[in-house]
């Protein structure tokens, strides 16, 4: 189980929640599960040739994941942020 | 007709809608929807007068199509929004849809969007899912029509998709470095369409395509009359011809015409508006002098006269981007604008005078007249 950490530009998926658990042994594993569950999610976050979009940055744990192919252990966390992103 | 109108307001930071009361007088705002979402385009579909598409993104998340199927009461996702194939031979993905047109009144739930960086998609299911269409995402030119590097600063773009009302086969593409894109078999095969359409900023300046095309109409009562909108300059086409004529050499040289729109007459085949902007040394794209003014030709481009009355007479800056003018059917014709400045202005006398409407809202990106119903 990989808990995840949802920011506030993607709460309208989660019914509000901005904690959530996942399974996946991947960064990109993690959000297919998300997106099963919360269908449209991973598009916002992840480009469909599988590129972590510019304003967007994805965590696991203390270290950024610059890709889906990053591992993630069980009980692991993994962290969704809104970058800075103009005004 | 005395139907009241609804615009459809599509901003930087969402959406608002505005309805009028029957004789276009009283107009109450409604909104926001999807607050900060980037709304470039939001469309009501005519065929059934229910459904509504919104082209959304934000800052941070990537593009997708909202839609309503009761005229706006609620809203769903569409569950496969416009994307490249994964492992397309480009790399490309979308960063932004920005136009969405219905399809043909034969074809009803088809829909067509045009996207940032320049590509076509369609949808079958009236905006729930939707398919590259590989007849010009797959074209062999498609890196000469659309450079990776091209485009305006927000992003090369596929401006516009324009459909013949005679012929679903047929259909017109505005984009921002082929110009115009001409189809006879819906979507398969592409030719340019830019005879004597000015490129002021490449070597040749008459190319076969490099054009920045900002918008096309067809005439509503005559589809084979084109107006188009260029960054270099107004012109008309009548087909089957293929030589454009710039029309806007008769536009006053202190005007010139540049701008972002124009707007054909529901009914009079000769009459169109355009929103001049000023281009001049670096382009402040602004109304030039600071002196907001539609022009209107009644005898197609000949000759161009002014309407400004009601408008700033000085220190007003604001302009009118590509979605944002727009007419209803009624007769005297509505028109509409919605400004950079987030303000929306309509003349229910077919220019002659024009009113402030609504006010404040963040900048206006599409603007779309229809009836209440």
């Amino acid at each position: 189980m990989i808990r995840v950490a949802i920011p506030s530009q993607l709460i309208a998926y989660t019914a509000g929640a901005t904690r959530v658990e996942a399974d996946g042994a991947t960064v990109g594993a993690v959000l297919d599960d998300l997106d099963r569950r919360f269908p449209g999610l991973k598009f916002r976050v992840v480009d469909e040739q599988d590129r972590i979009r510019r304003h967007m940055r994805v965590f696991v744990g203390q270290h950024e994941a610059k890709a889906l192919a990053v591992p993630v252990r069980d009980g692991g966390e993994v962290l969704i942020f809104g970058a800075l992103s103009g005004g | 007709m005395t139907d009241a109108i609804r615009l459809l307001v599509g901003t930087r930071k969402g959406a608002w809608m505005l309805r009028s009361d029957a004789a276009r007088a009283g107009w109450r705002t409604q909104g926001p929807l999807f607050l900060g979402q980037i709304v470039n385009h939001f469309v009501r579909d005519p065929r059934d007068g229910r459904t509504l598409l919104m082209a959304a993104s934000t800052g941070h998340l990537g593009p997708t199509i909202l839609r309503s199927t009761d005229g706006g009461t609620s809203w769903t996702e569409a569950s496969r929004p416009p994307a490249f194939p994964k492992g397309e031979p480009h790399g490309r993905a979308v960063d932004h849809t920005f136009w969405l047109e219905p399809g043909h009144a034969s074809e009803p739930g088809v829909w067509w969007a045009g996207t940032s960086p320049p590509a076509l998609f369609r949808s079958a299911d009236g905006g729930d899912t939707w398919d590259s269409v590989e007849g010009l995402n797959l074209h062999p030119q498609v890196l000469d029509w659309f450079p990776p590097e091209g485009g305006t600063p927000d992003g090369a773009i596929l401006n516009q998709v324009v459909i013949d009302p005679r012929d679903a086969r047929h259909m017109y593409l505005a984009t921002c470095s082929a110009g115009v894109l001409e189809t006879t078999d819906q979507g398969q095969g592409w030719r340019p369409l830019n005879q004597n359409v000015r490129c002021d900023f490449l070597p040749d300046p008459y190319p076969e395509f490099g054009q920045d095309s900002h918008f096309l109409a067809l005439a509503p009562s005559d589809p084979d009359r084109l107006w188009q909108q260029n960054h270099c300059g107004v012109y008309r086409l009548d087909r089957p011809g293929e030589r454009w004529t710039r029309i806007g050499e008769a536009m006053p040289k202190d005007i010139g015409d540049v701008g972002f729109t124009i707007v054909p007459h529901a009914r009079e085949r000769d009459t169109a508006w355009v929103w001049p902007m000023d281009g001049t040394d670096v382009w402040p794209r602004v109304s030039p002098g600071g002196r907001p003014a539609a022009y209107r030709t009644r005898d197609g481009g000949a000759s161009w006269e002014r309407q400004d009355r009601g408008f700033p007479v000085e220190q007003g800056w604001f302009t009118v981007k590509r979605q944002a003018f727009c007419a209803d059917a009624r007769d005297p014709m509505g028109l509409y604008i919605g400004t950079t400045g987030g303000e929306i202005w309509m003349s229910g006398d077919e220019g002659e005078t024009w009113r402030q409407v609504a006010a404040h809202l963040p900048e206006i990106y599409s603007l779309s007249a229809v009836p209440a119903g």
